[in-house]
């Protein structure tokens, strides 16, 4: 199994081994074994869900701590634009600017500001392109990954274009080093997230050999420190540059909107990403241009990391930008420059494959097929795995026994001890259970 | 055993379920590693074949044999029949009725998308009895 970095991960302390995440994860990359969840590192796509329904706070994002940031001379913020919507009653983006100023970055690049030149490039690209149709956004790192594993075929659909915070920290630093002459090594840049996903995308990028961001704040993190330091600024900077498309790419439908093309369509929330996906690849959606796809519900604002409920949060964005300009934001050139777009190609990877040859696989999912003919169908997920069916893959990998199953209890037992069929019969919890005798009285 | 064997019962008149044995047959072809684009068109040909058991006949049943060289598929039902089948080859004639067409059904696409998607193609029709379509995609 590889080992690549996550930001998703377990707090082993905390972890009971409930089944809440196994259910829950949309790639089944998590087990519960001896008492503890494990995730299955080249299933995980880094989307959070286990993050949020885990009520033990067990799963949690690895993220860097503010103080990171002393490590470099120069230090550079890239608000994410979801950051924007956090704020109760804030009517200016400039307080959030000017705060992280007083946290100590020396500049801050607006994630809002790359994410307009990226919407740029992307209407040049419809326009001039020979670009796969449907376009897929690939924007969300999570659906990037699940796209990898699960619906290879799709690579070629992605829009191979920087992220908005690439973009943002590539361009953040082109400015510092002009700015400062300082050397690269001695720049810091900081994306403030949302969401785990992108912090896997800075750590382990798919598309790029290193990532031009050297570290993720989580916004839940900062959010405390910039209250704070809001309430009481020395004095408001104007520093916003960003107009209402780069706002709205914190929601979803904002990024789709910003390519001013009618025939889009948005999609949010894993299991309907999921939904589209298999339409795509179906070819039922081919008269489309442009699929925009966020793993969380609402876009990037529903991200785990962030602290506002997603929908007051998506109010206060849409007030917050209804004055603004509709784009402050273009590239100079008629070309969509190079450096913009992706560094290496995205490899695909599919987890699904039974075995490397289909003979093998055909093997492998015979037995799979007798094998849950003799689960119980509950999909229970007390032996670990999510469903009957993938504990059988499991065990036909090599990763799982047949006596994972409790249900297989009951057949283990009757070669075993000398109690009757009733009795052994009283081993299963009552919910499963056959009616026997001294119950068909109370339940009849 | 180099041979898998898969079966999906279809419902009638069931909109909500319409794609969903196309859906599983799809992802069990990704488990065995069949290239992408022989399961697409695999994918795409029985979804048509399945709606079209789903708005002209009383529901269905389908057979998937699957081996290393080919994916076979038949798809057999107890409908009315197709009275012309030159007729229905031709590409946007529909017998589909109007409260199917308003779903976005019924574009008289169906059989020439099965055509299309597939290496052969044999329909076995009989009036008043139903009609039996089987489908050879092979792996290329």
């Amino acid at each position: 199994m590889n080992t690549v970095f996550h930001s998703v991960s377990l707090d082993k302390q905390k972890c009971l081994g409930c089944m809440n995440c196994i259910k829950r994860c949309p790639t089944q990359a998590i087990r519960v074994r001896h008492g503890k969840a494990t995730i299955i590192s080249e299933r995980c796509i880094d989307c959070g869900e286990c993050i949020r329904i885990c009520p033990h706070h067990a799963k949690t994002a690895k993220s860097d701590p503010i103080e990171d940031i002393e490590k470099f001379k120069y230090k550079i913020a890239l608000p994410a634009p979801s950051l924007y919507g956090q704020f109760n009653n804030l009517d200016d983006i400039n307080y959030i600017l000017t705060a992280l100023t007083e946290l100590g970055f020396d500049k801050v690049f607006e994630v809002a500001k790359g994410a307009e030149i990226i919407s740029d490039a992307t209407r040049k690209l419809l326009k001039y392109g020979e670009l796969t149709k449907p376009v897929i956004s690939s924007a969300c790192p999570a659906v990037c990954r699940l796209i990898r594993i699960s619906y290879p075929d799709l690579i070629d659909n992605l829009l191979e274009l920087n992220t908005p915070m690439d973009e943002s920290a590539r361009l953040a630093r082109l400015e510092a080093k002009a700015e400062t002459g300082l050397d690269d090594s001695d720049i810091g840049v900081f994306f403030i997230t949302p969401c785990p996903a992108k912090i896997t995308a800075i750590k382990n990028p798919l598309c790029a050999e290193k990532s031009d961001v050297d570290g993720a704040i989580a916004i839940s993190d900062i959010y405390p420190m910039l209250v704070s330091k809001m309430d009481h600024l020395k004095e408001l900077k104007s520093m916003d540059e960003s107009g209402r498309i780069g706002v709205g790419w914190a929601t979803s439908g904002g990024e789709a909107s910003g390519t001013l093309s009618r025939k889009y369509i948005a999609a949010d929330g894993i299991e309907n990403v999921i939904k589209i996906l298999e339409e795509i690849e179906d070819e039922k959606l081919n008269d489309i241009e442009f699929i925009e796809l966020n793993a969380c519900t609402g876009g990037c604002v529903g991200g785990c990391l962030t602290v506002s409920n997603t929908f007051v949060a998506k109010t206060r964005l849409s007030i917050l930008k209804q004055y603004r300009p509709v784009s402050c934001n273009h590239i100079d050139t008629e070309e969509v420059p190079d450096e913009m777009m992706w560094q290496a190609n995205l490899q695909p990877y599919s987890v699904l494959k039974l075995a490397d040859n289909v003979t093998d696989a055909m093997k492998l999912m015979n037995q799979v097929s007798e094998m849950v003919k003799n689960f119980p169908g509950l999909d229970c997920g007390t032996c670990g795995a999510p469903t009957c069916r993938s504990l059988a893959e499991d065990i036909v990998r090599g990763y799982a026994s047949v006596d994972h199953c409790v249900f297989r209890l009951k057949a283990e037992m009757s070669h075993t001890t000398p109690l009757n069929e009733d009795e052994i019969e009283k081993f299963i919890p009552v919910p499963f259970r056959e009616i026997i005798d001294e119950e068909k009285l109370k339940w009849t | 055993m180099d041979e898998v064997k898969l079966h999906y019962d279809v419902s009638a008149y069931d909109f909500t379920r319409a794609g969903e044995a196309s859906g599983k047959l799809k992802r069990s072809l990704k488990e065995l590693g069949f290239a992408p684009a022989v399961t697409r068109n695999v994918a795409i040909a029985v979804y048509e074949a399945e709606i079209n058991m789903v708005i002209h006949a009383d529901g269905g049943v389908i057979d998937a044999t699957v081996t290393p060289e080919c994916i076979t598929v038949v798809l057999a039902d107890k409908g009315p029949g197709i009275p012309d089948i030159e007729l229905a080859m031709k590409e946007g004639y529909s017998t589909a009725p109007e409260n199917v067409r308003s779903l976005g059904f019924g574009a008289g696409m169906g059989l020439p998308n099965i055509k299309k998607y597939t290496d052969e193609m044999n329909i076995d029709t009989v009036i008043g009895e139903g009609t039996t379509i089987t489908l050879k995609v092979y792996n290329k």
